[in-house]
């Protein structure tokens, strides 16, 4: 069967290799459409995203109203209107402003945990699974450990014990997404390490961490940047449910889980002042995770 | 005869993002009731496209554009389904090249064969039951009824090939489409499948289309060849006729790359195929070969289309300049052959080497038994000589090359590079001095570089690391190593995934010159090359090896291939080296009978060569098995009862030609043995 699909594969690659050199050079923002027109849901998700982005990077200019202005005044009639596009709140805030600034909240507290995971997974992962044996077994049963408590006590325990704040906040998603991209990390690792270039590489002395961040780390590149995504999903919706369970980020500071708790007693008499923002948290995890499958189809594909 | 698979000048093109692609291109052949055809051709030649498209399994984006494929006189195109689904498995089966692909892993291989009866309109199970029994003892697999209730997974390789086959066989198809059957399996293994294939097409009449990149087993199965190249039909005719006088030059360079196991060894140049098919070839009006070969001339090879011409008695070539081609010398295989070098100092010294793995329970501790990879071995490695070493998969060889190279450890015994004894130390334990003088080369060119960084890169690290030079002098020096491999400077800036398989390997090969080594260890460097592609890297590692006087341990399972580049042979059965000596000692008798089974199973392309005999029976024992007298007992046709079994083999000196046997092989002398296919007489 190989034969096969070596053949079939042949027949069409045989026509990119001669693309693939020029495709190099026509350097990444080709790549990036390249792929992009490959995946349509890989477009709307990364479409998405950057909306969220550009608004929270230029919220003071965009935003129509100061987020936190309270104006009792505009109760009486909350709903949408011409002034206020999304209508405000019970306190009379502007909800479209206070989910423009919410978005800069979500967005560097949701990519900064991501990241803070990824890098302290990838080091246990490529640890765990290059060294093997009694630093595997450590390593992968204390992750075990903190992966077997249910994630929503866990963050509640330590932020009640530490305070919420965006720090303790970023902290706890770290320790705890980070055994699983350990262990992602690791089979990779474990696949990748019998290859024959990790072996070339011992051949000529290179120290086990060189082995580990040249060789290996490179080739994990793939699955690590799709679970980015995936996870910069998941966790939106972590810091969505702190803000609800009010362990969020502390008022007035609008935050949209904080949003959807404050006026969620009023679901039947306003009910637009909590679907937005839950509309909001769903649409950047609905972006996250489009962007993650684009990605995965890009990564089949070529 | 009556015509059962018919392409009249069929093509076949896929569609995909990049536009359209000709894949087949105007294949016109036939075959009838009975014949075996052998479609030969380097890996995307379209070959495999031949089979898919006999039996209308075009994959999605591809179609035939033109011509038609005729099964039994029909043309597949106007099929309906259900008419299709008959013609598969009833009239065309098919075998794959990996069994494991095309058996069900859950289902016990009995249920599987009688499912081809019942759904092919046989009602009784009982009768199922029976002639799944019966066609099972056709492919000869001993106890029949008992492997019935086995799983697939319990079966060695060639028993699943087997079984794949009388799967194939159970519906008595017309046409039996064979894609690369043998080609994952051993030598002695393949003999005794292509053997059966023979048996079997001689009992049930069954055409036979196989499809091969192997010129000698296609030799041994069939009566006609093709010959594909870059999707067209460019020679065909009588396996005896295109042999003998091969007249596209093509065809010719098939064979002229083949190292042979009749050749004179001591690595005479091979006429490697230059070049690689581009994709822009498939396309070209002319001759799509024309871009590779040395009698191409522009008006007459490029402008038009190129007909078959026929030489007689069906033998076709397409080729515009036959005449020249056909004038021209058979073979011009230089014999730039090395001059033996007596008394080249040894490099290595293997002593009494000797490799275990304890195997332990789930928790540790408790010990289960010992796996002998590699018991009590004894070579030497000289400079500027290769020790080949050869064996079926599993004998210990690759074990040896990597406790040699450092990535894994012996348990007992010696390897001594100058002084320094080096079974125990992994390579990370070694000194940088002895590091640089010991590198290797691997088998799979897909994984042999790191796919993230560049060529430069591959051979810049290995000259900081090993031999400690500057970034700048680097750079030079890697020129210098892609030069000495005949590639070209820009390749250093190039990603692996950008170079072709022989390529990489050739920058593999230059990364282990890089610290200037005294030995190379390699490890199947050319098994996962096409022929031609082959060729080039042999000449070039025979090349190296007279200018940099450097030891060579090349691990092959490939007797043809280690005949042409040995000095020394070292065959190797169950961890244990049961024959060594000079090449030519070693390849001709007295023989270890492991050796001559090996030898007598290896595929020659050559039509006149005796079919090979009573293949090599069973299997290698487990190496976790305590062997008290002689390995190769087990298997050996000229075993003597008792004594082989309980006593050790008596090592026989032969000069340099060592023999670990119980027979007393010197008292016949050489010359009564006569060529290497006679079948060994009385001397047990």
């Amino acid at each position: 069967m190989t034969e096969v699909s070596h053949d079939l594969a042949g027949g069409r690659v045989g026509s990119f290799r001669g693309t693939d050199a020029a495709a190099a050079s026509r350097g990444w923002a080709r790549k990036i459409y390249d792929l992009l027109t490959r995946s349509p849901i890989g477009t709307i998700g990364a479409a998405i995203l950057l909306t969220w982005t550009i608004l929270a990077v230029f919220a003071p200019w965009i935003a129509p109203y100061s987020p936190t202005k309270i104006d009792p005044a505009l109760i009486a009639d909350p709903y949408p209107s011409a002034q206020h596009w999304l209508g405000v709140d019970h306190l009379g805030r502007d909800i479209l402003s206070r989910l423009i600034w919410g978005a800069r909240t979500v967005l560097t507290v949701a990519p900064t945990a991501v990241l803070g995971a990824v890098i302290l997974g990838t080091f246990l992962g490529l640890l765990a699974g290059y060294r093997g044996g009694i630093v595997d077994a450590v390593i992968m049963r204390i992750g075990d450990t903190l992966l077997a408590f249910p994630k929503i006590i866990l963050y509640l325990i330590i932020i009640a014990k530490f305070g919420a704040s965006a720090f303790n906040i970023i902290a706890v998603i770290t320790l705890s997404s980070a055994p699983i991209i350990a262990r992602i990390v690791r089979g990779v690792t474990l696949d990748i390490k019998n290859r024959d270039y990790v072996a070339a590489a011992r051949m000529r002395g290179e120290s086990a961490f060189f082995i580990m961040f040249v060789e290996i780390l490179p080739n994990a590149r793939g699955p690590l940047i799709v679970d980015f995504f995936l996870r910069l999903g998941y966790t939106t919706i972590a810091i969505g449910v702190l803000g609800f369970l009010g362990v969020g980020l502390p008022p007035p500071d609008p935050d949209w889980g904080g949003m959807v708790k404050e006026a969620y007693g009023m679901i039947f008499v306003w009910p637009h002042m909590t679907i937005i923002p839950s509309l909001a948290i769903s649409s950047l995890v609905i972006g996250a995770n489009f962007l993650a499958t684009g990605l995965r189809e890009a990564s089949l594909d070529g | 005869m009556a015509e059962i698979l018919a392409f009249e000048h069929a093509s076949i093109a896929y569609d995909g993002r990049a536009g359209r692609q000709i894949i087949l291109n105007d294949v016109d052949f036939s075959i009838g009731e009975g014949e075996a055809l052998g479609l030969v051709g380097e890996s995307s030649c379209g070959k495999s496209t031949v089979a898919l498209a006999a039996m209308r399994y075009l994959p999605r984006g591809m179609s035939v554009i033109d011509g038609r494929i005729r099964v039994e006189g029909r043309d597949i195109a106007g099929l309906t389904d259900r008419e299709l689904s008959r013609i598969r498995g009833n009239r065309i089966a098919m075998v794959y090249q990996d069994p494991m692909s095309s058996l069900n892993p859950v289902m016990p291989i009995g249920k599987q064969l009688m499912e081809v009866p019942l759904l092919h309109g046989e009602t009784d199970e009982n009768a199922a039951f029976r002639r799944a029994v019966a066609m099972l003892e056709e492919v000869r697999l001993p106890a029949a009824a008992a492997m019935m209730e086995r799983y697939p997974h319990q079966l060695s390789g060639g028993q699943q090939q087997r079984v794949v086959i009388a799967m194939a066989l159970m519906a008595k198809p017309a046409l039996l489409i064979m894609d690369e059957p043998t080609t994952g399996l051993d030598v002695t293994i393949e003999a005794a499948i292509l053997e059966l294939v023979r048996e079997l097409r001689a009992k049930f009449g069954t055409a036979i289309l196989f499809i091969s990149h192997n010129l000698g087993t296609v030799a041994r199965i069939c009566d006609r060849i093709g010959v594909l190249y870059a999707g067209r039909m460019v020679e065909t005719g009588r396996i005896g006729a295109v042999f003998r006088s091969p007249s596209h030059p093509y065809t010719r360079g098939l064979l002229g790359a083949l190292p042979r196991l009749s050749g004179g060894g001591r690595r005479g140049r091979l006429r490697p195929i230059e070049g690689t098919i581009a994709a822009a070839d498939r396309a070209r009006p002319g001759c799509a070969f024309a871009p590779r070969c040395s009698f191409a001339a522009r008006h007459e090879c490029e402008e038009r289309p190129i007909l078959m011409v026929e030489l007689g008695d069906g033998h076709l070539a397409r080729c515009a300049r036959l005449d020249a081609v056909r004038a021209s010398a058979e073979d011009d295989r230089a014999a730039a052959a090395s001059a033996a070098t007596d008394g080249a100092p040894i490099v290595l010294r293997v002593r009494k080497l000797s490799k275990e793995y304890k195997l332990t329970g789930l928790f540790g501790g408790e010990k289960k038994g010992v796996v002998r990879a590699v018991t009590d071995v004894d070579l030497d490695a000289r400079a500027g000589e290769t020790l080949a070493i050869v064996g079926e998969s599993g004998c210990g060889k690759s074990t040896l090359a990597r406790i040699v190279s450092g990535l894994l450890a012996g348990t007992s015994g010696e390897v001594k590079l100058g002084e320094t004894d080096l079974a125990k130390l992994e390579v990370d334990d070694r000194p940088p001095e002895i590091r640089r003088q010991i590198q290797m080369v691997f088998q799979n060119p897909d994984s042999t570089l790191n796919p993230s960084h560049s060529i430069a890169y591959a051979l810049s690290r290995p000259l900081r690391m090993l031999r400690n030079l500057a970034s700048g002098d680097a750079k030079t020096e890697v020129s210098k190593l892609l030069a000495q491999v005949r590639l070209p400077v820009e390749v250093a800036e190039r990603m692996p995934h950008q170079l072709s398989g022989g390529q990489r390997q050739r920058v593999a090969i230059a990364r282990a010159l890089a610290g200037k080594p005294k030995l190379v260890v390699a490890d199947e460097p050319v098994s996962a090359l096409d022929v031609s592609v082959q060729a080039a890297i042999l000449n070039l590692l025979g090349e190296l090896l007279e200018q940099s006087r450097l030891g060579l341990v090349l691990i092959s399972h490939d007797l043809a291939l280690v005949r042409h580049m040995a000095d020394w042979v070292a065959v190797m059965y169950l961890g244990r080296v049961v024959e060594y000596g000079p090449v030519a000692q070693v390849f001709s008798p007295p023989f270890h009978p492991y050796t001559e089974a090996l030898l007598r199973a290896a595929p020659t392309p050559d039509p006149d060569a005796a079919p090979p005999t009573a293949a090599l029976e069973g299997m290698m024992p487990s190496p976790t098995e305590i062997i008290v007298g002689c390995a190769f007992a087990s298997r050996c046709p000229s075993r003597i009862a008792e004594q082989c079994d309980t006593t050790p083999p008596p090592v026989r000196q032969f000069g340099e030609h060592r023999i670990a046997c119980h027979l007393e092989l010197g008292r016949q002398a050489p010359a009564e043995r006569g060529g290497r296919t006679e079948i060994r007489s009385s001397i047990s």
